[in-house]
């Protein structure tokens, strides 16, 4: 099982750096559509660690994902100018890892007072710390303030998106299918009883928030470095709510499911903008469709496997 | 001192308008345990409701008098309590008994639909209307003080709305089911209460006690366009959480409580830009030290 998966991720790096190569030879919208998927697995997939396998419920994920996209900004706007065009890529890796890192560190700082709360009364809490950081950065003034940063090189492109992607697929996948990653489905199927096997749910709850957090920043540097524009406005509330369909979508806990609709729900909206104007009502209305008819998810046929 | 007076009545005008949203917050948690995302779009509903009400009512009873404020308001709300019914026996009745993160989602979705609808140019359109005047403004002057007489008008109308709320639930005999329900669901049904009808007047009451929030909101801010419900809104959930969720009195004192922090930072130098973030900084500081809220009761939880 263990090869398998380093294969997979073998094959689809590679792959995603080949068709990297040959960007020139595609449609640059169809090329950015693709990236915004790859951003968009990235984030359902991190998000579906926290709220799917660990049974946890975030509104925050878009908070996440501007500290990451915000740090990581910044970094490449200062250092980018003076460093020969050589090093940049080295620059870009390393401006992400921080904003993974400073993500992460947020997720700890949210997660270890918060998760002793469950259920509603937990997402009104990540909601509000996804706000609050939000608010953080329209004040602060290194940070742009209300406009946000702009001018920012644009370094994404499909190797490193989808690149990625299957970096955190594999991740959360070995991460969950581990000895010590069962801790996050008993925690998920039953806290009590988990905690009466010696598992400590506060911990495995913390880690999934820090991992989750981290790529969540990931994705949030990817996602600067390719609108080329961030603002605070573009990590609301509704981003995060768009996270959440995605898992939800997909079917809590099932990483292909959510893959899946990721992927639906990126090239979606791209699809209906024949009738923009009624995009987001037919949007809200899937929503509500979808928890009446379906709420387990859309991709979950069969008995549910670990990951 | 003036300065302090000054922002006491405009934190309690404040304060009162999320009371009255609150309210329908913690009925709502009451009897269905789930929290209602939907809510504050039925307030702004309420508003626009107002909006378009308003130069037709003043065409008979005279623009800007008590009478057409008082006729608009109860046709706003009588038209929210509609709204919100629907709402609920479309969208929530059909989940009733699905776990609570699914009604939570549907909630969201409703949300989204609203404000989305709203925001379509054959709707309301996007951009923001100026609210009309309903009731003649009056600046009173005592002293170095100023205060807008539509916000003691705020003051004096939620009191009264407050008072009548306590009345229907505590001595009335719907409001005896009201709390039958929300104690327990299935005993009430047994005891020959109507569920379905209860969960209808519930959501009735709270909508229109919202219409009538949005309604004064609208009063004090520069327009109406269709996603105002949402600060509101949010603010009013956490006045609902700081009193303790599923609380009548707690939400009213919560959103007192919340009005006048907000109006005291606010009106801080250097703090203002920061007003936004210290409703949700107070929420969770209480959620981390009194989960339960100001007046709530701490519920054991049974293995």
């Amino acid at each position: 099982m263990r090869g398998k998966e380093k294969l997979f991720l073998l094959l689809a790096v590679v792959a995603a750096v080949g068709v990297s190569m040959a960007s020139s030879l595609f449609n640059r919208y169809y090329l950015g559509v693709a990236v915004d998927v790859g951003i968009n697995v990235i984030l359902a997939v991190s998000l579906n660690l926290i709220n799917g396998h660990t049974g946890q419920f975030s509104l925050g994920h878009a908070g996440f994902m501007a500290v990451g996209g915000y740090l990581a900004a910044k970094l490449t706007l200062v250092f980018g100018p003076h460093l020969p065009p050589a090093v940049q890529p080295f620059l870009f890796a390393g401006a992400l890892l921080v904003g993974g890192v400073s993500a992460a560190l947020a997720g700890l700082a949210v997660g270890v007072p918060t998760l002793r709360l469950r259920g509603d009364y937990l997402a009104i809490v990540t909601l509000g710390f996804g706000e609050i950081i939000r608010v953080i950065f329209q004040t602060s003034e290194p940070f742009g303030a209300a406009t946000g940063l702009t001018g920012i090189a644009k370094l994404t492109n499909f190797g490193w998106a989808w690149g990625l992607a299957a970096v955190t697929v594999y991740v959360v996948a070995c991460l969950v299918n581990s000895t010590y990653g069962r801790g996050f489905i008993a925690v998920h199927d039953d806290e009590i009883a988990a905690s009466a096997m010696g598992i400590n749910p506060v911990r495995y709850k913390v880690t999934a928030f820090v991992v989750g957090a981290f790529f969540a920043g990931i994705a949030g540097g990817l996602y600067a470095h390719q609108k080329a524009v961030i603002s605070p406005g573009g990590f609301d509330f509704l981003k995060s709510i768009e996270i959440v369909v995605m898992v939800i979508l997909g079917g809590m806990g099932r990483t292909v499911g959510v893959i899946l609709a990721a992927v639906i729900l990126t090239i979606l909206p791209e699809l209906l903008r024949g009738v923009a104007e009624y995009r987001m009502i037919i949007y809200s209305l899937l929503i509500i469709g979808l928890m009446l008819t379906r709420p387990q998810g859309l991709f979950t046929f069969g008995k549910k496997r670990a990951a | 001192m003036d300065w302090f007076l000054q922002q006491l009545i405009n934190g309690l005008a404040l304060g009162a308008i999320y009371a009255l949203i609150a309210l329908g917050y913690t009925m709502v948690y009451g009897v269905l345990r789930f929290i209602n995302f939907a809510h504050s779009d039925v307030l702004m509903l309420g508003a626009f409701a107002a909006y378009y009400l308003a130069p037709m009512v003043a065409r008979v009873l005279g623009a800007a008098s008590v009478p057409t404020a008082l006729v608009v308001m109860v046709l706003s709300a009588a038209i929210c309590a509609v709204i919100g019914m629907t709402i609920e026996f479309l969208a929530y009745r059909p989940l009733r008994h699905r776990p609570r993160l699914t009604v939570l989602i549907t909630a969201i979705g409703v949300s989204l639909f609203i404000e989305y609808t709203g925001q379509h140019e054959k709707v309301f359109g996007a951009a923001t209307k100026p609210f009309p005047e309903l009731l003649p403004k009056k600046e009173i002057i005592m002293g170095a003080m100023r205060c807008s007489s539509n916000d003691l008008v705020v003051l004096a109308l939620t009191a009264v709305l407050l008072a009548a709320m306590w009345f229907i639930v505590q001595r009335t005999k719907i409001g005896m089911a009201m709390r039958a329900v929300s104690f327990n669901e299935q005993a009430a049904s047994l005891m020959g209460v109507n569920v379905n009808a209860i969960i209808s007047f519930t959501f009735a009451i709270g909508s229109a006690l919202a219409a009538i929030g949005g309604i004064f909101y609208s009063m004090r801010a520069p327009g109406i366009e269709p996603l105002m419900g949402v600060q509101p809104g949010l603010r009013a959930f956490i006045a609902a959480v700081l009193g303790g969720i599923g609380n009548l009195p707690g939400a009213a004192l919560g959103g007192l409580v919340l009005g006048l922090i907000e109006t005291f930072f606010g009106g801080m130098p250097g703090l203002s830009d920061y007003r936004d973030g210290i409703a949700f900084a107070l929420l969770i500081l209480i959620l981390l030290f009194r989960p339960a809220g100001l007046l709530g009761k701490l519920q054991m939880e049974k293995v």
